[in-house]
């Protein structure tokens, strides 16, 4: 079946196509060529709306244990949003911590086409996988964690080759069907099991004697050598704590150019600066990326209200957990692995410190130039639920809108921050840019996130309006894999998306040493460790993309 | 006005909708519209029960084996329910105010965060009497749930506010979490009562075996038991004159919270 799309003015960053008004044609799933004589069975008239690939959210907490800890934790949450049954839907609930279906539909209702887990665990993963299998209409991939996991550290320990790492990195990339790798606190989730309360980059470790700084350049190279599109996944030392954008600096600097991704800045670029011993770091950091190639960043904005942060980060989740809100958390140990610590938490413009977080993640969007490197997130759920992304949008491309809202922040927080005098505004192609065309190329999916032939046709068309919130709230038309699935901003077909991986080589000599670890000190055989690729389609819904393994686009 | 099931639900049915708010004032056909869950599928009271309205007295009875059918009375704040027989889970669940009457026994969250109002039943109650859900904090705030027979593990999990009264046995974790309020068990209490309790009392006319973390206060005969107790008697329980009268040894704890929280035993 040939579908047509006509008359849509198009924003196409991969493609320089920026506000031209192009017919587009889907067939099979994919967009093609303009076909010379072929019948079109079905025609959109797009006159006067704006075309879009789907958006990609590339750092979203959607799927594994800590998200589920979440909703045990917040009956309140459950509670405060239901969504009845209509109809093909499901019915589910949450406004924080949304269940599995829910989440897929409320995506897909505003334009987004796929979403990746940032933290799944290796021991994890399954469950991970199977949770995000019940995510409709997205696509979905995960980042696996790694850094604080005992074996990585005994070899680090023991001063590996880096082969050996590679080959050890690799597996786990294959074992646990993830298409990148991240590190929390890098070593740090097992320091706080040795009872430190803080590891700064050159700290060592008390058991293992090792440093951050080691784990991170260890990683961020045998990402790098084994060809892992997706750059290391950074969620630094020191998260939230104030002048911590020092340790950011040097995380930088420590890869010596490597190429990184530094996830959810805002929460490590603050000063330690004036009256309250907490300032914006932001412009310079942004000095910093703007001069590096080598480094990208996801902003992890904070919007005001009741959410609740969900991290692997189990050392700073428990400093944080005297500001619950309510007054309840969780903190995890898992096996040999790592942690994790949920903390419920309300922003509230009237605090100096919250405050301070908003804009401090609003100068970084505005600071640095260029939009291919920065993406916007809002780390979901920790700064704020994924269904404020219009908000946010709108506060970068209305500067007026913006500095109404600033004007309402606490006082002396309005006083330290530079936010009045940026005159910035995004552009709709720079929209583009870090909700698709940059998400896609960092994580290395080369159908997706443009409009070209053969990319899949995945496409968000949306009403152009003066207020840009509405407007990004509710797409005229979602199409997924060529299905038109939602229509002004309602879900009207349930499709399913393919789980997004790369299976880079490793030498399988790794898996006799992981075999006698595993019988030694965990709760499972390396043989049931692996998840096969039958595992995740034999639900009849799912299916795996491998994508190549040819380097990061910011070597 | 009288409600009596005459097609037993196979799967539980939900029904908050069986409560004289929403109740009264309607008439038959218009209950009988009303909209009920009989598992994960849409239906009409009518499809499970006779009505009969009758005079409008404020109060409404509902009769027949109604364990399966779950949050009745949910959210009411008036008025009066009566209910023939044994009803399921969530009952009076938020309730606000007036009073429910069981003549049978009830399942589990009797009374779960319920704010005002009274509950009797006549017979055993299930798990998490009074108590709240999975992963809050507070449970029951305020009203008083009677229970003529025994009640499981859980009773008054979180509660802040409000009187539990037992006749018969209570099962493990009593007063769980108390943060306030007042659990009286006449029988005997389960294992590891008032476990994390905050403040609040919690009263057995039995012996019973306390956690390591509840210390020996004191012997004495508050007055406020010989009222409270006097109270019961007068709602229908059965109390020896010596429990009314008698010493009470006090323990107060848990040390791991607060330490405010008091266990009063019997000490004859």
């Amino acid at each position: 079946m040939l579908i047509k799309l006509s008359g849509g003015t198009v924003y196409d960053p991969a493609h320089r196509v920026n506000g031209r008004v192009l017919d587009l044609y889907i067939q099979d799933g994919r967009i093609v060529d303009p076909p010379v004589s072929a019948k079109v069975d079905q025609e959109y008239d797009l006159r006067g709306k704006v075309v879009m690939a789907g958006a990609i959210d590339m750092h979203t907490h959607i799927g594994g244990g800590k998200v589920n800890l979440a909703r045990m934790l917040l009956p309140e949450d459950h509670r405060s949003d239901p969504v009845p049954r209509i109809e093909r839907l499901h019915s589910g609930c949450g406004h924080a911590v949304p269940s599995a279906w829910v989440t897929g539909y409320r995506y897909a209702e505003m334009g987004f086409t796929a979403a990746f887990e940032p933290a799944v665990l290796p021991i994890n993963a399954r469950q991970a996988h199977m949770e995000m299998a019940d995510i409709p209409i997205l696509d979905k991939g995960g980042y696996v964690m790694l850094g604080s996991d005992d074996f990585f550290l005994r070899l680090l320990q023991a001063g590996a080759e880096q082969k050996l790492i590679n080959d050890y990195v690799a597996w786990t990339l294959n074992a646990t069907q993830c298409i990148g790798v991240k590190v929390v606190n890098p070593g740090g989730i097992s320091a706080f099991k040795f009872n430190q309360r803080a590891l700064d980059l050159d700290e060592k470790h008390e058991f293992y004697g090792v440093t951050p700084r080691q784990v991170l350049t260890t990683l961020a190279r045998a990402v790098y050598e084994l060809g892992v599109p997706h750059p290391l996944h950074v969620h630094g030392c020191n998260l939230g704590v104030p002048g911590n954008v020092e340790t950011t600096l040097k995380t930088i600097a420590a890869v010596e150019g490597l190429p990184i991704h530094l996830t959810h800045v805002q929460f490590h670029s603050y000063g330690a600066e004036g009256d309250f011993k907490f300032s914006s770091g932001a412009a310079r950091l942004a000095e910093v990326i703007n001069a590096s190639h080598n480094i990208t960043v996801d902003v992890g904005q904070i919007l005001f209200g009741q959410t609740v942060t969900a991290s692997g980060d189990s050392m700073h989740q428990h400093a944080n957990a005297r500001h619950a809100h309510p007054k309840k958390w969780v903190c995890m140990d898992i096996e040999c692995e790592a942690g994790c610590g949920v903390v419920p938490f309300k922003y509230r413009d009237k605090n100096f410190v919250n405050a301070l977080q908003w804009a401090i993640g609003l100068e970084i969007f505005l600071l640095i130039d260029n939009p291919w490197r920065v993406y916007l997130t809002t780390d979901h759920p920790n700064g704020a639920p994924f269904t404020s992304y219009p908000h946010l949008i709108r506060l970068l491309m209305d500067k007026s809108f913006r500095d109404e809202q600033l004007r309402r922040l606490h006082p002396e927080a309005q006083k330290m921050t530079t936010l009045a005098s940026i005159k910035r505004e995004y552009s709709l192609y720079e929209i583009a840019i870090m909700t698709r065309a940059g998400p896609a190329e960092l994580i290395g999916l080369s159908d997706r996130g443009h409009l070209g032939a053969g990319a899949v046709a995945d496409i968000t068309v949306y009403t152009p309006q003066e207020n840009k919130e509405e407007m990004f709230a509710k797409p005229a038309y979602v199409f997924k894999d060529g299905k038109l699935v939602v229509k002004d901003g309602q879900v009207v077909e349930v499709t399913w998306g393919t789980t997004h991986t790369v299976k880079p080589a490793y030498d399988p000599g790794i898996e006799k040493q992981l075999a006698e670890y595993f019988d030694r000190h965990l709760t499972l055989k390396l043989d049931n460790f692996p998840i096969r690729d039958e595992e995740l389609y034999e639900d009849e819904k799912g299916s795996v993309t491998v994508h190549p393994c040819w380097g990061s686009h910011n070597r | 006005m009288r409600l009596s099931l005459h097609t037993a639900p196979e799967v539980p049915l939900e029904t908050d909708c069986l409560c004289p708010d929403q109740l009264l004032g309607k008439s038959a056909k218009e209950i009988a519209k009303l909209l009920v869950f009989h598992g994960n599928q849409r239906a009409e009271l009518g499809e499970f029960f006779h009505i009969q309205e009758g005079a409008q007295n404020g109060t409404v009875t509902v009769e027949g084996d109604l364990a399966k059918v779950k949050q009745v009375g949910a959210g009411m704040s008036d008025g009066k329910l009566r209910i023939v027989g044994n009803v399921g889970a969530h009952l009076g669940a938020e309730m606000r105010g007036g009073e429910i009457v069981v003549e049978g026994s009830a399942g589990d969250w009797v009374g779960r965060e319920m704010r005002g109002g009274r509950i009797t039943i006549l017979g055993d109650a299930g798990h998490l009497v009074g108590s709240a859900v999975r992963g809050a904090a507070v449970g029951m705030t305020g009203g008083e749930i009677f229970i003529l027979g025994s009640a499981k593990n859980e009773v008054g999990n979180g509660m802040r506010r409000g009187l539990i009264a037992i006749a018969g046995d209570s099962g493990d974790f009593t007063g769980v979490n108390l943060k306030a309020g007042t659990v009286v068990v006449l029988g005997n209490l389960g294992l590891r009562s008032g476990a994390g309790m905050v403040r609040g009392t919690i009263l057995s006319t039995q012996p019973a075996e306390l956690l390591p973390t509840f210390c020996y206060d004191t012997t004495y005969r508050p007055p406020i038991v010989r009222t409270l107790l006097l109270y019961l008697r007068r709602q229908g329980f059965t109390i020896e004159d010596v429990y009314i009268n008698g010493p009470y040894r006090r323990f107060s704890g848990d040390a791991i919270e607060l330490n405010k929280g008091e266990i009063l035993l019997y000490a004859g």
